[in-house]
C-alpha cells in the first residue's frame, strides 16, 4: 500500500478583534476531507452558549439541516433542524464562561460534485454540553468557502481560534 | 479519546502535529455498479492506530471484520443513537463488529463516518474501536456513537467492510489513515 503524510494546515486565525465573521476562502479542492478545529468565544454577555453557525460559498438560502445529541449531565436528548439557512458547527460560550467551547468539525469528500455535503461535528463544554451534529448541505458544488458567524447581533470574541486543515487520501 | 490524536496534541502544546504522525494507507473509491465489500489488506503494523473515513451515498448497515475472522462471538458492540427527537437510544450485539448507519437515505443525502482503530497492532490486547457516524436528510437521518469490540490479540492486518444484503453504491469512498505513536 502506498503512504503519503498528510493533515495539512491550510490557513489559521487568531482573532485580533471582534469579528463578526470569519472567513476561509479559495479552499483548494485537492484535498479529501476538511477538518476545522474552533476554539471560539462571543461577545455575548453572560456565561452560557450559542450556536456557532457556518455557510458555504456564500450560501444563505434554507439548503442546511442537522441532526444533534448532546447531554447535559441529567439527559441525554436529540433534537432535528430542517430547512435552515446556516450548518451548525457546535457551541460558542459567550463572553464570560470560564472555557470556550472545542468543535471538530469535519466536512467528509468537501469537494465532490456529484453529491450532498455532509458535516460531522463533535463538540463539548466541561461545565455545559457535550454534543454531536451530523449536518448536509444540499449541494452538489465544491466547498470553497466557509463562513463562520455566530447567531444574533453580536461577534465572535477577540481570541477566538479557528485552523482548517486537509485531509488527502491515497 | 480523539478522533486526531495528533491534532490533541497540537492544541496542547500549541504546536501542529509533524507531518509524518498522519498517514494515508489506502483508499477504495466505488465506481458504476457498486461493490458489495470493501477491503484494506496488508496493514503494516508500523503505526500506532488506524482510522477510516467514509463516505457513502447508498447501502445498509455495514458490517466491520478483521483478520477473516467471521466467527460472532468474537464480536461485540455498542451504541448510541439520536434520531431527532427525544431520549437517545442505545443497543448492543454480540454477534459483529457493527457500524451502524444506513448508508444513504436516498442518493443525495450522504453517510459521513469516521471510525478509529485503537491500538490495532497489539498482540497482547483485544482491540477496541470507535465509530463516530451520520446522515442527516432533511427531516429525516441518524447521528450514531457506537464502540466495537474484537476479541483477538492478533494485529489487524486486513480489514472488510460489508453490507447486510445491498452494496456501496457508485460514489462511496473509504479511505484508511494510519496514525504513528
Amino acid at each position: 500500500m502506498a503512504a503519503g503524510s498528510t493533515y495539512t494546515k491550510i490557513s489559521s486565525y487568531t482573532l485580533g478583534s471582534n469579528q463578526t465573521t470569519v472567513t476561509f476562502s479559495s479552499i483548494p479542492s485537492t484535498y479529501t476531507d476538511l477538518v476545522l478545529i474552533a476554539v471560539p468565544f462571543s461577545t455575548q454577555a453572560g456565561t452560557s452558549s450559542n450556536t456557532l453557525r457556518a455557510n458555504f460559498n456564500s450560501d444563505v438560502s434554507s439548503n442546511y439541516s442537522y441532526t444533534l445529541m448532546y447531554g447535559d449531565g441529567t439527559s441525554a436528548v436529540s433534537q432535528r433542524g430542517t430547512n435552515a439557512t446556516f450548518a451548525s458547527f457546535g457551541s460558542i460560550s459567550q463572553t464570560s464562561a470560564t472555557a470556550p467551547y472545542i468543535s471538530i468539525i469535519h466536512l467528509m469528500n468537501y469537494s465532490n460534485t456529484t453529491n450532498y455535503k455532509s458535516i460531522l461535528v463533535r463538540d463539548g463544554r466541561g461545565d455545559e454540553y457535550v454534543e454531536a451534529w451530523v449536518n448536509t448541505w444540499r449541494s452538489n458544488s465544491a466547498i470553497n468557502r466557509i463562513d463562520l458567524t455566530r447567531d444574533g447581533s453580536n461577534q465572535i470574541k477577540s481570541g477566538s481560534i479557528f485552523t482548517l486543515y486537509g485531509i488527502a487520501a491515497a | 479519546m480523539p478522533s486526531h490524536l495528533g491534532i490533541y496534541a497540537s492544541q496542547i502544546s500549541g504546536h501542529l502535529a509533524s507531518a509524518s504522525s498522519y498517514e494515508s494507507i489506502a483508499t477504495v473509491n466505488v465506481g458504476s455498479g457498486g461493490t458489495t465489500s470493501i477491503t484494506f489488506s496488508s496493514i503494516p503494523s508500523t503505526y500506532a492506530h488506524l482510522q477510516i473515513r467514509g463516505y457513502s451515498p447508498s447501502g445498509a448497515y455495514t458490517n466491520m471484520r478483521f483478520n477473516g475472522d467471521t466467527t460472532a462471538s468474537n464480536y461485540r458492540y455498542h451504541y448510541t443513537v439520536a434520531t431527532g427527537s427525544g431520549s437517545l437510544s442505545s443497543g448492543s450485539a454480540a454477534s459483529t463488529a457493527y457500524l451502524p448507519v444506513t448508508g444513504g437515505w436516498g442518493t443525495s443525502s450522504p453517510l459521513a463516518m469516521i471510525t478509529d482503530i485503537l491500538d490495532y497492532a497489539s498482540t497482547t490486547k483485544y482491540k477496541t474501536i470507535r465509530d463516530f457516524e451520520g446522515i442527516d436528510a432533511n427531516g429525516s437521518g441518524e447521528l450514531y456513537m457506537s464502540s466495537d469490540l474484537w476479541m483477538s490479540t492478533s494485529a489487524i492486518s486486513s480489514i472488510v467492510l460489508s453490507r447486510s444484503g445491498a452494496t456501496f453504491g457508485q460514489y462511496s469512498s473509504f479511505a484508511l489513515y494510519g496514525i504513528k505513536g
